[in-house]
């Protein structure tokens, strides 16, 4: 379960920006829709608990994220929100392997290289495990970075503008590939764009206007 | 993954800058180390080898060089003193103990040293092997010259004229090793030691057959061929004070009052050193130079990956790494450099001065890498502030990125 509940924020010198309530229940496909400036990554950044709004309240699995210490709230996006970005920004000095290694024990998880194997395989990147970055395809990439997002079984899963640097086919498979896996590891999934090629697939929308 | 391979990765991910750095570092403490190393080494010996002599009686000249050749044995006597004043000065009350001097030959450089018992007692020394000099020619050797010129007990050998050549030797009279003296760690262990008498007995012979250069004349060599005690000299008397009230009284009888002058090993080493000081300094400030350098190249190098990296540091905010994560992230990047280039000067300097020591041709004064001394651990200290300090900036603003406004920006 996440809400968000009269959350407003204000930039310096800006008019406010106002969200309408949001309930997503468990295993919900969402797709967030908006104009750019419509302040997209704005509420986006607040669900990840890395921009706190002016007012309001966001509860994720019955934590109202917004209260917890500095320290806890790192802790608890590491553990219960996994994030696709719409570059796959790895980490370029560290091998797909420890890019994942790293998710797992930023997230004070213990280490789980059975789960790196598991996750790798099942997004066909296995060959790539001890290969740095620099080396992999846009392609690769992306889907080490969805890797990345699903490692710790994340409650939420969230993926900014994930197909729009993609040409059809790859958008179509990468957005068939996040709805799969967040069946398979029971996650609530939000996807923000404005993409019209990603619209049909999904029930939920919440549009920002 | 822990942070410290996390910052080991960061930092190797870009070679070239992170080997400059490192090298700087390294540069600035191998001078360090082997000033420290160095100046340590040299002050021990100078203190060493003077510990227990209060004055050196000899011919008029610079004090110094008096002091560095009956003490150091490294520069040549200032000339020689008549056996009749010596005795003079040996028998004054002033003087606890007087221990006689007679220099100018070697032995493949080695000095050989006529002298009495009094030396043995002076340095107190100590026999591995056999048993000290008695008679005329019968020699004891140090403990290096035994074993670099491999002399045993019951080995004869040639005395040569001068100080370090070997060309121009004594062929009629061969000395014979009675003993090996026992390491003493000062200057006595490059020394071979015998009675005055001999030295003089090689003189007197071979003074009528050999024409001597203008170069050694001011070794001990009698001007004539003598044999009477009036006519003898010596090249210099060490001195132990009977007690604290020589110290003022004596030297300026022996300055104003004979033709000899008179010097003091504590005072001459004092000007020595503060001579050499001089330069120890510059090369101190030289090196803190370098240092300097060494952390504002750290501090650009992290500064300058810390821009391109804001948004590796946001993603992993994003995996879950809290702020002081990041900034402990980046102040090991600069321990790690700082550390790594300390360790790598000090055994650069080690190396570099116990190769400067194997070029060195004087035996005595001869500088080895091979010891610790505890005042290296303050240059790792040092490393460890210098990292700290290049860092802190850079591990500050990881601390506080905005992070939100970095990803918004892509």
């Amino acid at each position: 379960m996440i809400s968000i509940k009269g959350v407003q924020h204000q930039y310096a010198q800006q008019q406010p920006i106002r969200f309408k309530d949001w309930q997503i229940s468990d295993g919900e496909k969402w797709l967030l829709l908006g104009e750019s400036g419509s302040g997209k990554t704005t509420l986006l950044h607040i669900l990840t608990g890395i921009l706190k709004p002016a007012q309001g309240e966001v509860e994720i699995n019955g934590t109202a994220i917004y209260q917890l210490s500095a320290k806890k709230l790192d802790q608890f996006r590491g553990q219960q929100i996994g994030i696709i970005f719409q570059k796959p920004h790895l980490i370029k000095s560290l091998t797909i392997n420890e890019n994942l290694l790293l998710a797992q024990s930023f997230a004070h998880l213990p280490v789980d290289q059975q789960r790196i194997d598991e996750v790798l395989e099942s997004l066909g990147i296995m060959a790539k495990k001890d290969f740095y970055p620099a080396t992999l395809s846009q392609g690769q990439l992306q889907r080490v970075s969805i890797a990345r997002a699903l490692i710790n079984k994340p409650a939420l899963l969230i993926a900014d503008e994930p197909t729009s640097s993609l040409d059809d086919k790859n958008a179509a498979a990468v957005l068939q590939l996040l709805m799969q896996l967040s069946d398979l590891n029971q996650a609530t999934l939000i996807v923000t764009t404005h993409d019209k090629r990603v619209k049909d697939a999904f029930t939920h929308t919440y549009e920002l206007i | 993954m822990n942070t410290i391979k996390i910052s080991w990765k960061s930092i190797w991910a870009k070679p070239l800058s992170t080997a400059l750095s490192v090298l700087l570092i390294a540069f600035g403490t191998a001078i360090l180390t082997i000033l420290i190393l160095a100046s340590h080494q040299i002050e021990q010996k100078l203190n060493n080898n003077s510990k227990d002599i209060d004055l050196v009686v000899g011919a008029k000249g610079s004090p110094l060089q008096l002091i560095l050749s009956s003490i150091y044995y490294i520069d040549f006597p200032t000339g020689n003193i008549p056996l009749k004043d010596a005795q003079e000065i040996m028998h004054n009350p002033f003087v606890k103990r007087a221990v006689p001097l007679a220099l100018g030959d070697n032995y493949n450089g080695a000095r050989i040293v006529g002298t009495d018992s009094n030396f043995v007692a002076l340095y107190g020394l100590k026999l591995q092997e056999g048993k000290f000099w008695q008679a005329d020619l019968e020699a004891t050797i140090g403990a290096n010259v035994a074993l670099n010129h491999h002399l045993k007990v019951g080995s004869t050998f040639y005395g040569a004229h001068g100080l370090t050549e070997n060309k121009d030797q004594h062929k009629e009279h061969a000395y014979k090793v009675t003993g090996i003296l026992s390491e003493q760690g000062n200057v006595t262990d490059n020394l071979i030691l015998t009675n005055v008498a001999s030295i003089w007995a090689m003189h007197e012979e071979g003074e009528s057959e050999k024409s001597i250069g203008p170069e050694t004349d001011t070794q001990l060599t009698p001007q004539t061929p003598a044999k009477s005690n009036e006519d003898r000299e010596l090249t210099s008397i060490l001195i132990q004070y009977r007690s604290p009230m020589s110290v003022v009284m004596f030297p300026r009888m022996v300055n104003q009052g004979t033709n000899l002058q008179s010097a003091s090993p504590a005072m001459e080493s004092t000007r020595l050193f503060s001579l050499i000081g001089v330069g120890v300094d510059t090369l101190q400030w030289f090196a803190a130079l370098i240092m300097l350098i060494a952390a504002i190249s750290v501090f650009i190098n992290l500064y300058n990956s810390l821009k391109e990296r804001s948004y590796d540091l946001a993603i992993m905010r994003i995996l879950g790494a809290s702020r002081g994560k990041l900034f402990v992230i980046v102040i090991l990047e600069g321990l790690i450099l700082t550390i790594v280039g300390t360790l790598l000067g000090l055994c650069l300097g080690h190396f570099a001065l116990q190769l400067i020591g194997s070029y060195q041709e004087s035996s005595q004064a001869k500088l080895t890498g091979k010891i610790l001394l505890s005042q290296e651990a303050y240059l790792l200290v040092a490393g460890l502030a210098i990292g700290i300090f290049a860092a802190i900036i850079p591990a500050i603003q990881a601390y506080r990125a905005n992070i939100s406004k970095i990803l918004a920006k892509n």
